[in-house]
């Protein structure tokens, strides 16, 4: 082992005391709230971006297919990237300094291929006939998108958000080894300071706060979809 | 800075952290394809089995994969093996959730039609179930493959080697051409990865699904 400090960690460890309450309690809301608010804020604001570029991107794609392969390919290459990874390539770019920023051009980066690619299947899943009917009551093209294929693609649409936000929840830990901030600050703080209260902190608030977001967007999916619901009863 | 990068692949310490990496995955991936194919097979028949796995796997994808790299270092202690319990606690869910969908999704009349053939029950899981269910099982595995090599990066963090370590090796001694040369080493596997269960869900997939796949368009 080349680094020193991990060594003196594993002395450490073996203190049985995994969970130092007091620390938490003492440092609840100077540490670990800030580190859960802006772990939400980062998450929040790349989910964002993304679905501002990903469903005009989705919505032309459906319609002007040739474009589809180009696209699913070029956000599948940069989906395939390790997180890690492309945050050491965006750093390296001259001009790009360390911190959120080029966290949430990497989270962004994550989320499109799922988010474009959810996009179309949704705005496919709308049935012809019902289209049709829409043009035959006189509804104009951006009438039938915004009125009747949106409205009917938003749950596989929101289905895409939730995969993705679970996804971006998850990578965001890593960011704060560029200084992105979040949780992640505290689960590579505890590695460095050899306290597993810190990591253990960090490790299950992202956790949880990964299974909170799928939860509540399974549920708004599920609300979107009221034909389902009525079927089910 | 193309040649600084060379260099570095040329560092007599490259060859060592590339093999620990594919080590790391490798080993990571073939235990949990031990451990899920096993409960998938034993639960393909029950409901509520399958209806656990389910869940249980997408709990578990939810979780970040460095909060269990994390945990794993106060459980485990540092090093390789520790790593590697981390990547493999990782690796099971989406095997577990293809595998325990992929078994239940064979279609039940060609099951009934096999059973009045007089096919046992292994019969038709290995004969029937298995190859019906084999491109799905794979794409599972091919997705596990790739999470695995992308998060064994992050296996440098608690002391388990890896190309994670050049990354982390140039991000803190500043060396760019260290850190891009460790992040694109881990890119190209990556990318190797994804190609290579690719093809080999491809190879996996039977001949009559493939025409079946191409007559539906």
């Amino acid at each position: 082992m080349s680094n020193p400090a991990l060594l003196l960690l594993q002395d450490v460890l073996e203190e049985p005391k995994l969970i130092d309450w007091e620390w938490i309690g003492e440092n609840f809301s100077e540490d670990i709230l800030p580190a859960l608010q802006g772990h939400i804020f980062l998450s929040f604001v790349s989910v964002g971006i993304a679905l501002l570029i990903a469903l005009p991107i989705g919505i032309l794609s459906a319609r002007y297919r040739k474009a589809y392969p180009p696209v699913t390919f070029v956000t599948g290459a940069l989906y395939s990237i390790p997180s890690l990874a492309l945050l050491a390539i965006l750093i390296s770019i001259p001009g790009v300094a360390i911190g959120p920023s080029p966290v949430i051009i990497a989270l962004v980066a994550y989320s499109l291929l799922i988010l474009i690619r959810n996009t179309v299947a949704g705005l496919d899943s709308v049935p012809p006939e019902t289209k049709d009917a829409a043009r035959g009551m006189g509804l104009t093209d951006r009438q039938i998108l915004f009125r009747v294929e949106l409205p009917l693609a938003l749950p596989i649409i929101v289905a895409g958000i939730r995969i993705a936000t679970v996804t971006i929840i998850g990578i965001a830990t890593i960011g704060a080894y560029i200084n992105g901030g979040g949780l992640g600050t505290l689960i590579f703080d505890g590695i460095g300071r050899q306290f597993p209260t810190m990591i253990i902190a960090g490790a299950v608030l992202a956790t949880a706060l990964a299974i909170t977001a799928d939860l509540l967007l399974l549920a708004l999916e599920r609300y979107l979809r009221p034909w389902a619901r009525v079927r089910r009863a | 800075m193309l040649f600084k990068i060379l260099e570095v692949y040329a560092r007599p310490d490259f060859p060592e952290k590339l093999r620990q990496h594919i080590v790391l995955s490798l080993v990571a991936l073939l235990v949990a394809i031990a451990i899920a194919m096993p409960v998938a097979l034993m639960i393909r028949n029950t409901r509520l089995g399958a209806a656990i796995a389910i869940n249980i796997g997408n709990i578990g994808r939810a979780v970040p994969s460095l909060a269990i790299l994390a945990l794993a270092l106060p459980l485990f202690g540092i090093g390789f093996g520790s790593a590697l319990v981390a990547l493999t606690a990782l690796a099971i869910p989406p095997i577990l959730i293809n595998a325990s969908t992929g078994l239940r999704e064979v279609d039940k009349g060609i099951i009934d039609a096999a059973r009045g053939m007089g096919l046992s029950g292994n019969q038709i899981l290995a004969g029937i179930q298995l190859p019906i269910a084999a491109p799905v099982i794979f794409a599972g595995i091919k997705t596990s493959a790739v999470q695995t090599v992308a998060s064994a990066t992050l296996a440098t963090f608690i002391g388990g080697g890896g190309l994670g370590d050049l990354i982390v090796e140039g991000y803190s001694r500043r060396g760019p051409e260290i850190l891009l040369a460790g992040a694109l080493a881990v890119a190209i596997l990556a990318l190797i990865t994804e190609i290579g269960f690719g093809l080999l869900e491809r190879g996996f997939t039977p001949k009559g699904l493939k025409i079946a796949q191409k007559r539906r368009g």
